[in-house]
């Protein structure tokens, strides 16, 4: 692959680059596993928790009298046993004018959504303590609700925390050039709303936390199947007032799915270790459905006001955008919307820009990153606009698009605002142009435009519908590797981050060979064990290939030339003059002349107990390192679908769709096409089935894939797929992420596809997810 | 989402089993394919203090079709339905509708009674049922009794089934010569409840008319509808364009249908025109084959 010469010069890479097999699949497809409810905990009680029934209630008393009498019911807490942990949680992301209110593990007096959790229940098994829960007598004051932004802003209206002002949590504007005036000079200005709705992440493996606390060496070993080990382990340790060596974490080995919800920070997850030091018994809790979809992070709705001026050319002028976000009950962190706000101009040149947020308290569950982070919203608002240009202009979308893209000589493209990781919004590398060309190729808009109209004669409504996006991603402030040579002979890298599906003990592994030389067979992948490496962030933000790929990169290179080192020792001869390969290091001239890396440990990790060692020896022979990246990387796509509608009964079926994507160098292509694919169905889910309903005092409605439409193998088409690659010159592997490149650009793309089709009837999109009952809407209710 | 506790019974003779219910009375639920009541005891929305599995009886096990019709016992799977050749040939929109129930996994499970007993109304084999005009045959400890399936359903998720009796086995009459159906649906996903569903039969005369046309909705109503209004536009004619037209129109006009999470009332309404329209038409599409065959 011609992309993978430009890692490095001179460098042999034989594993980077190929679509490897993972690793993990052999045990995953034969069941074996290790998920935190399959380790063998069996002298664990169980835990289960209460949670909240009202969106808004003060707890005016607890009686726990009968519960504690069921047999098989070791303990109940609440937060009144819990007072040295009722330390606040703060927010990932904050803001100096964040409206700041207080999140609690638990409820201390007033619960401000369903499913905030009020009580624990120890037992001898979930059951037992299930049982028990509906043995708890909670007498409530329940409270007025709000359970929309629109409600959070109505004057006068009920506050979501009692005694604050207002419900808006953060009200920020971030300015490119000057849009008041360009608005005003503008040839053409065209107006609109939207309301887009995500969804939940519907990990297949809820949320789950066990722990045991060792008496004798006073550690507290926590199993959480997080996606920030090291994360949640410094919360632990400043809530707890414990050195973060004191506490182990260890995320699982296998983790079903993270998406999100499992990077951020729980009441859950600061109790039930706490509850297991004071009990001195472990105890695990596992999250089930019901609790996952009550109480997990989820996105939800934005409302956009925006605004367009543009030439008679179609040229961008000046975007103004005006957005309402969710934040629920809590900030939890404000990466979401402020990643909103900066994804908004996506590819194109954008002289003047303004962009505002407008964040609400609701009290409904708080909402946090979910794949794809805000961004979804932001690119359908801009790719919905990028039509309606193209509409009041009379202009195919594709051409639109081409007249606004930034060039390939463009790069570094600074567009002039902030994003969410606190650097300027500056854009390292990318081909727009290649990505829309190669969709509009792949298409044949020409064609397709004929089959349409001859469609439409014979009452069928097919659309076309095109989104593109940049995504900002591995961002900081760093991820480390540590690489070793064991004692066998072997080489072990172990990651600070833990993966949740992502094949890190196939990639790193690939990176590691190369780097070094080895067989990549010499190399073994660990992960997620804060023991085992001091430091590290986590997966998230589709960021550690382009953070832990560079710090595994490092540490490699250094290890090799400790290993160089050591056999130029060995064989007295100059490191120069040596080359490795498979298992051993050689004198290139001299192959024979050789000495294995079981050798290399032997000298230099094992030693002779007692002896000296030349100086110029390295030993010990492990090397860490910790890629700290300047800014985010820009991925960057493009998706194009071709829907059929139904207009009778407003179903949508999608004939095609296409995904153009480009990640920089792709490590491991089969790998790259998995997110693709997975994050492609999280994105049909959010355009036309998902959707997190709740009544308007609160109430969630779908707790249930009965009633929450999750999409299915059936429902989600296989996308065809096409690369450009843009090495990104901000990192040594010119890796970029490649995680939720897949979900952003497809709601977009099904709205304009389905406003497209049911252009002859004037139906205008503008509500997200696209229901049946909105699509005949769109149809029927219009001017 | 674990089951409150319970007492399980697992009787092997239907005897047994109604002597067993006539003891619990209220206090139980009866165990077929599980499909709905297991996630029902998970989420806590029932929690009966005994559970009664009659999977073991074996005499509820089996089905046959004969001249009279098709018999269908409590045990019987909806996959052995779908998945018989005869029986498809015998009531083709029996089959149809039960494609269209879930997922093969849970037809692998679920059973036709217990569906019907289940009394869901957007479930395709209710409306079915009183589509293809079936009798409920409900045993107990004191006696045993026949429901027309059209009475059988009383509201969402109740039927005329008391406590201590047992949907014990369906009965389907045979369909008169040259009878046509069709099994038409809107769902959100593959396999969820209809928003709206109709079933519909009818047979052609010789001079080319629909006579005994029944036309039964899911979805709209808390329980299968039977529109008898649209019958009586349709019977006696020819299913010309313009009385499909009119039939639609008439249903649009006259239902006040459900509304729930799922979709509007007014949706419903609309769309029930639409899906009975394309039900009709599907007869159409048949008329030819139907007097071809006799």
């Amino acid at each position: 692959m011609s992309q993978i010469s430009e890692i490095k010069e001179n460098l042999t890479v034989t594993n980077i680059g190929r679509g490897m097999i993972r690793r993990e699949d052999p045990r995953l497809l034969t069941g074996q596993g290790k998920f935190i409810d399959d380790l063998p905990f069996s002298d664990f009680y169980e835990a289960a928790i209460l949670r909240s029934p009202h969106a808004h209630a003060r707890v005016v008393s607890i009686d726990t009298e009968r519960a504690l009498k069921l047999s098989g019911v070791i303990a109940i807490y609440t937060a009144a046993d819990l007072e040295p942990i009722m330390k606040d949680l703060p927010p990932k992301v904050s803001h100096p004018k964040l409206n700041y209110q207080i999140r609690l593990p638990m409820v201390k007096e007033y619960a401000n959504y369903v499913g905030e959790p009020i009580a624990v229940v120890v037992a001898e098994n979930r059951y037992i303590a299930e049982d028990a829960l509906d043995l708890i007598e909670i007498e409530y004051e329940t409270l007025p609700a709000v359970a929309s932004t629109h409600a959070a802003l109505r004057k006068g209206g009920p506050k979501v925390h009692i005694g604050s002002e207002s419900n808006v949590a953060v009200h920020i504007i971030q300015k490119a050039g000057d849009p008041e005036a360009a608005l005003k000079t503008a040839p053409h200005v065209i107006r609109e709303t939207f309301k887009i709705t995500r969804g939940g992440g519907h990990s297949i493996e809820g949320r789950g936390v066990a722990a045991r606390f060792d008496p004798i060496t006073q550690q507290l070993t926590v199993w959480d199947n997080t996606q920030a080990p090291h994360y949640v382990r410094q919360m632990l340790a400043t809530i707890y007032g414990m050195t973060e060596d004191e506490i182990r974490l260890i995320a699982p080995q296998d983790i079903g799915g993270g998406f999100g919800p499992k990077a951020q920070f729980y009441g859950e997850e600061v109790v039930i270790p706490w509850i297991v030091m004071q009990m001195k018994h472990p105890v695990k809790w596992v999250e089930d459905r019901w609790e996952n979809f009550i109480s997990a992070t989820m996105e939800r709705s934005q409302t956009h006001r925006v605004e367009v001026g543009f030439d008679e050319d179609g040229h961008l002028l000046v975007l103004k955008d005006v957005f309402e976000h969710d934040q629920g009950a809590y900030c939890v962190g404000l990466q979401v919307p402020t990643i909103t706000m900066s994804t908004l101009p996506g590819p194109y040149v954008i002289p003047n820009i303004h962009s505002e947020l407008i964040s609400c308290y609701t009290n409904i569950v708080p909402t946090s990153s979910l794949r794809g982070a805000g961004r979804p919203q932001a690119v359908t608002v801009m790719e919905r606009m990028m039509d309606r240009i193209a509409e009041h202009l009379g202009m195919e979308p594709a051409e639109i698009r081409r007249r606004n893209l930034i060039q390939p000589d463009q790069f570094p493209y600074a567009v002039g605002l902030l994003f969410r990781d606190g650097s300027p919004l500056t854009y390292d590398s990318g081909n727009y142009p290649a990505l829309l060309e190669g969709a509009v190729d792949r298409i044949d808009i020409v064609k397709f435009r004929r089959d349409q109209a001859e469609a439409r004669s014979q009452g069928r409504f097919l659309g076309l519908g095109l989104s593109m996006y940049v995504e900002g991603t591995g961002i900081g402030p760093y991820e480390g590797a540590r690489v070793r040579l064991t004692n066998s002979g072997k080489i072990l890298v172990t990651l600070a981050a833990s993966p949740q599906g992502q094949g890190y003990e196939t990639v790193y592994a690939q990176v590691a060979a190369d780097a070094i030389g080895v067989d990549i067979d010499l190399v073994e992948v660990r992960h997620g064990d804060t023991s085992s490496i001091p430091y590290g962030q986590g997966t998230f933000a589709s960021r550690v290939t382009a953070t832990a790929g560079p710090a595994v990169w490092e540490a490699s290179e250094l290890l090799k030339s400790d290993l160089l080192a050591v056999a130029a020792s060995l064989l007295k001869c100059d490191v120069s003059s040596l080359a490795l390969s498979g298992n051993s290091v050689f004198i290139e001239s001299e192959p024979e002349r050789r000495v294995l890396l079981y050798d290399i440990a032997l000298v230099s990790n094992v030693g002779r107990h007692g002896m000296s060692v030349p100086r110029d020896l390295p030993i010990a022979i492990e090397r860490t390192a910790y890629f700290k990246p300047v800014q985010a990387v820009y991925s960057s796509g493009i998706s194009a679908v071709i829907v059929e509608v139904d207009p009778e009964t407003g179903k949508i079926e999608i004939l095609k769709s296409l995904l153009g994507h480009d990640c920089g160098n792709v490590l491991n292509p089969m790998i790259v096409e998995g997110q693709i694919l997975g994050g492609h169905a999280h994105g049909i889910g959010n355009a036309i089935y998902e959707e997190a309903r709740y009544s308007e005092d609160g109430q969630p409605q779908a707790v249930s894939y009965l009633d929450y439409a999750l999409p299915t193998a059936i429902e989600v088409p296989t996308p065809e797929l096409f690369h450009v690659f843009s090495p990104s010159p901000l990192n040594p592997l010119g890796v970029k992420g490649a995680g939720e490149g897949g979900t952003i650009p497809v709601p977009g793309a099904v709205a304009n596809a389905v406003e497209d089709a049911l252009r002859p009837f004037g139906s205008r999109i503008c509500e997200l997810p696209l229901t049946p009952e909105r699509v005949l809407r769109a149809i029927y209710d219009h001017d | 989402m674990k089951s409150a506790p319970f007492k399980y019974y697992v009787p092997s003779e239907i005897d047994e089993a109604l002597e067993l219910l006539y003891q619990l009375g209220d206090e139980a639920k009866i165990l077929a394919g599980g499909q709905s009541l297991v996630p029902m005891l998970n989420y806590r929305l029932l929690s009966p203090a005994n559970l009664l599995d009659i999977n073991r009886v074996s005499e509820l096990k089996r089905y046959s079709l004969t001249d009279e019709g098709l018999k269908i016992g409590a045990g019987v799977r909806q996959r052995e339905i779908e998945l018989s050749p005869e029986i498809e040939l015998a009531f083709p929109v029996l089959h149809q509708a039960l494609t269209n129930v879930a997922h093969v996994q849970i037809r692998n499970r679920g059973t036709i009674c217990g569906s019907l007993a289940h009394a869901d109304s957007a479930a395709e084999l209710p409306s079915v049922m009183v589509a293809l005009g079936a009798q409920m045959v409900i045993r107990s400890g004191v006696g045993d009794r026949a429901v027309k399936a059209e009475e059988f359903f009383k509201f969402h998720l109740t039927s005329d089934l008391e406590p201590a009796e047992i949907l014990t086995e369906v009965h389907v009459p045979k369909l008169p010569a040259k009878t046509v159906g069709a099994f038409e649906e809107v769902t959100r996903r593959k396999g969820d409840f209809a928003l709206v569903g109709a079933a519909l039969l009818g047979q052609w005369d010789a001079n080319g008319q629909i006579q005994n046309c029944r036309i039964v909705c899911s979805g709209v109503a808390p329980v299968p509808l039977r529109l008898r209004f649209a019958e009586d536009i349709v019977n006696g004619t020819d299913l010309s364009d313009q009385v499909l037209v009119n039939v639609q129109q008439s249903v649009m006009d006259s239902l006040d249908p459900t509304e729930d999470i799922h979709t509007s009332s007014h949706y419903r309404k609309i769309v029930t025109g639409v899906v009975v329209r394309r039900g009709l038409s599907r007869l159409v599409d048949q008329r030819g084959a139907a007097n071809g065959s006799r």
